[in-house]
């Protein structure tokens, strides 16, 4: 999954070419350009993450650096088989702008839907963040509507789950498997378009 | 699934939606936990998924700068290297140092103009390539080897040549049969130099190595220094 194209730095157009696993184990090695290639991958996503949670560019840029930080300091004891690189860093991104949201108090525009710009430009890296992006839409989409609000509140908005239980007027109970049920379909949902795409390809 | 149960929190916590004393509890429940380090991981990927349901958006031009140069300062053992090629010793051989020498190599960046990284850049890539997947073959009259590539292509390693001097180069030649053909020009000096051979070593050859004048020469002139008998595997 690549975030960003069009830059010209050479150095880091050599590694344009190896998978996010191999950049990380560069990365554990002190590499910078494999930093730098990680960042041309994925800053547009993780920026774009911290600051809709964050709403405020100077902590959403705290929040990205800390997370290329995390990946800087600890790539040499992440290990592929617990999780994608992306989701390695995306996870990072999230906690520290979730966080930062609770600390700074300030969170929280009431509007949660859904971003629907679109994405611009078409390149190939564009083209693989679209189609991720369809498979999301689409699996939120099948949710019933209580399991997709507790999940949208809480990743993009940064509530707890007691937060939710106070804001939605509901027992707790209900809140966490509302949140347990709707994120085990979501898997399951994006698990089978997973499947759908590689035998269709 | 009842209310209490712990398990039913992996995915709060992969939302991260757990706070004080509800995060404590439960990641002390996660650390004996095998079940739920499991259920973490794969909620943890389908959490990750929804970051691409956002409008992706470029950071401030400054940001990467600002990462880049913290995440120098945490590190220092970056070490640049003093000399082009020279890399240190104990990165050479096995496949698993290749890695290792690809971040020495990569290191030069940090000192060297952007022309000279791009040719740099690509030369040390090719010379990573082959010494990834290649057969040894020693050499006589200094301390050197040939490293074979199933492709043929060849890198040739030299320690701690004596400088080839002004107006000289070493030059590497390769010899099989009548033919001899140039391979590549070098200057020597203290460190390891790994050049990557213009020429592609066929299964009987000989890798030899002369001292010639600078800019080097068609056929060579001067004595063999280095020579590296090759044979079929």
């Amino acid at each position: 999954m690549r975030g960003r194209r069009g830059r010209s730095e050479p150095t880091a157009r050599e590694l344009a070419h190896l998978s996010d696993e191999a950049v990380l184990a560069l990365i554990a090695r002190s590499d910078e350009q494999a930093l730098s290639e990680l960042y041309r991958r994925f800053s547009r996503l993780a920026y774009g993450l911290a600051f809709r949670i964050l709403r405020d560019d100077a902590l959403a840029q705290d929040a990205v650096q800390e997370a290329f930080l995390g990946v800087w300091r600890a790539a040499g004891r992440f290990t592929a088989e617990r999780a994608k690189p992306s989701t390695w860093l995306l996870t990072l991104v999230h906690r520290r702008a979730v966080d930062l949201v609770r600390r700074e108090e300030r969170r929280r525009t009431e509007q949660l839907q859904p971003d629907s710009e679109s994405i611009g430009s078409e390149g190939p890296d564009e083209l693989e963040l679209l189609s991720e992006r369809q498979s999301i839409r689409e699996a939120l989409r099948k949710l019933p509507p209580e399991q997709r609000e507790a999940i949208e509140l809480a990743y993009y908005g940064g509530y707890t789950q007691s937060e939710l239980a106070e804001r939605l007027g509901q027992p707790l109970g209900t809140i966490k498997s509302r949140m347990f049920t709707g994120l085990a379909r979501l898997r399951e949902t994006l698990e089978e378009s997973a499947v759908g795409q590689t035998s269709s390809s | 699934m009842n209310d209490g149960s712990p398990h039913e929190l992996s995915a709060a916590y992969a939302l991260d939606a757990l706070d004080g004393d509800e995060l404590r509890a439960y990641e002390s429940h996660l650390a004996g936990c095998d079940r739920c380090r499991e259920d973490v991981a794969s909620f943890r990927e389908t959490a990750a998924a929804l970051a691409y349901d956002i409008q992706p958006l470029e950071p401030p031009e400054e940001l990467e700068r600002r990462i880049l140069k913290a995440a120098r300062a945490e590190r220092p053992n970056v070490v640049p290297l003093r000399q082009r090629w020279a890399i240190p010793s104990a990165a050479l051989g096995a496949v698993a140092a290749v890695a290792a020498i690809a971040v020495g190599v990569w290191a030069i960046h940090l000192s060297n103009s952007l022309d000279n990284e791009r040719t740099q850049n690509r030369s040390q890539n090719a010379i990573v390539a082959i010494l990834s997947d290649c057969t040894m073959t020693p050499a006589t009259g200094a301390s050197a080897r040939v490293c074979i590539a199933p492709t043929r292509k060849a890198v040739l390693t030299v320690d701690n040549l004596e400088p080839a001097g002004p107006g000289k180069t070493y030059e590497a030649w390769v010899i099989a049969g009548k033919r001899v053909e140039p391979a590549g020009l070098f200057p020597g000096g203290a460190g390891r130099t790994y050049l990557r051979l213009t020429k592609s070593v066929p299964a009987v050859a000989t890798v030899a190595v002369t001292r010639e004048k600078a800019g080097g020469v068609a056929a060579p002139t001067g004595g063999i220094l280095i020579s590296a008998k090759v044979k079929p595997t």
